[in-house]
């Protein structure tokens, strides 16, 4: 039985990149671009990928694990300033369950020596998506240092 | 932009930020083997006292570490605070984003083209100001 839960997060990364915001603008603006960084695993290949890069349009992306869980990604774009900011919406399912909602906020800002990125995240995490995520793909990189040292206190 | 304010940071965050210098680390996992004096977590480190005092202040601020003074002698504990699986959740994401940012800085070196050598460097000269300053911690 599924445990019900829905949990808001937000949080916050920013990146500074030396190219020009055109530059990082596009690596979010076509398939060919996104291809090269925005798979959740490097080693996964698509199954599916389409994406209509304009106010309104939609993206879908399938990967996964060859033969495992099928990561499934649908997004809607809100808003798109070029070169400046790109709001879209999206949810992620593992397989049928839905785990998650978010928007994503990204803006991108002209510095002399390259573009600052700031992406925001304001989720919703549904279902106590933990319980299923590390058992399976091995995914659980982040947080190495801390996770593996509080295992480490939990044990002593 | 430079009233853009920042939401209280959740304990994860904080958490984050005290992970990311490698001495707090460092600090972190020695603690991690049991208690230990503020001198006795210096030891292994090239700094001054007073700068190991500041990184453990920004360790108990994100609540991974607990000091105690006890005498004239400061122990340090790691807090064995469990996250939540919330906690798990939101880091899981975030750092598949910062995965997704890494190789997408390596996707744009790599197709850094003739028509965009280099962006110029920044010169103090010809950006006065722009850089805020962060604080060392």
């Amino acid at each position: 039985m599924i445990e019900r839960s829905a949990i808001p997060a937000t949080f916050t990364i920013e990146r500074h990149y030396p190219a020009k915001p055109a530059r990082v603008f596009a690596a979010w603006a076509s398939v060919e671009a996104k291809a090269r960084w925005a798979y959740c695993d490097e080693s996964w290949k698509p199954q599916l990928h389409e994406l209509d890069f304009r106010v309104g349009g939609r993206e879908r992306a399938i990967t996964g694990p060859a033969g495992g869980t099928r990561h499934i990604f649908e997004a809607v774009y809100w808003d798109i300033v070029p070169d400046e900011r790109i709001i879209f919406s999206y949810d992620m399912h593992l397989d049928a369950r839905r785990i998650s909602v978010s928007l994503s906020t990204i803006e991108f800002f002209a510095e002399a020596d390259g573009t600052r990125m700031r992406f925001t995240e304001q989720g919703v995490f549904l279902d106590g998506y933990d319980d299923i995520a590390g058992r399976e793909e091995g995914t659980r990189i982040g947080l190495d240092n801390l996770e593996r040292v509080l295992r480490h206190a939990e044990a002593a | 932009m430079l009233n853009y304010q920042v939401a209280t940071p959740a304990p994860l965050d904080l958490a984050f930020q005290a992970l990311a210098d490698p001495t707090r680390r460092v600090m972190v996992e020695r603690l991690s083997q049991g208690p230990a004096s503020v001198s006795e977590l210096a030891r292994p480190l090239d700094m001054t006292l007073s700068a190991v005092v500041q990184h453990l202040a920004v360790l108990e601020a994100s609540g991974l570490v607990r000091s105690q003074k006890i005498g004239r002698v400061r122990t340090c504990r790691i807090e064995p605070q469990t996250f939540t699986a919330a906690e798990r959740w939101l880091s899981e994401r975030r750092a598949s984003w910062e995965r997704r940012f890494d190789r997408l800085g390596a996707f744009l070196a790599e197709t850094a083209s003739e028509l965009e050598p280099n962006v110029q460097p920044a010169t103090p000269s010809a950006t006065p100001g722009v850089r805020r300053q962060r604080k060392k911690t």
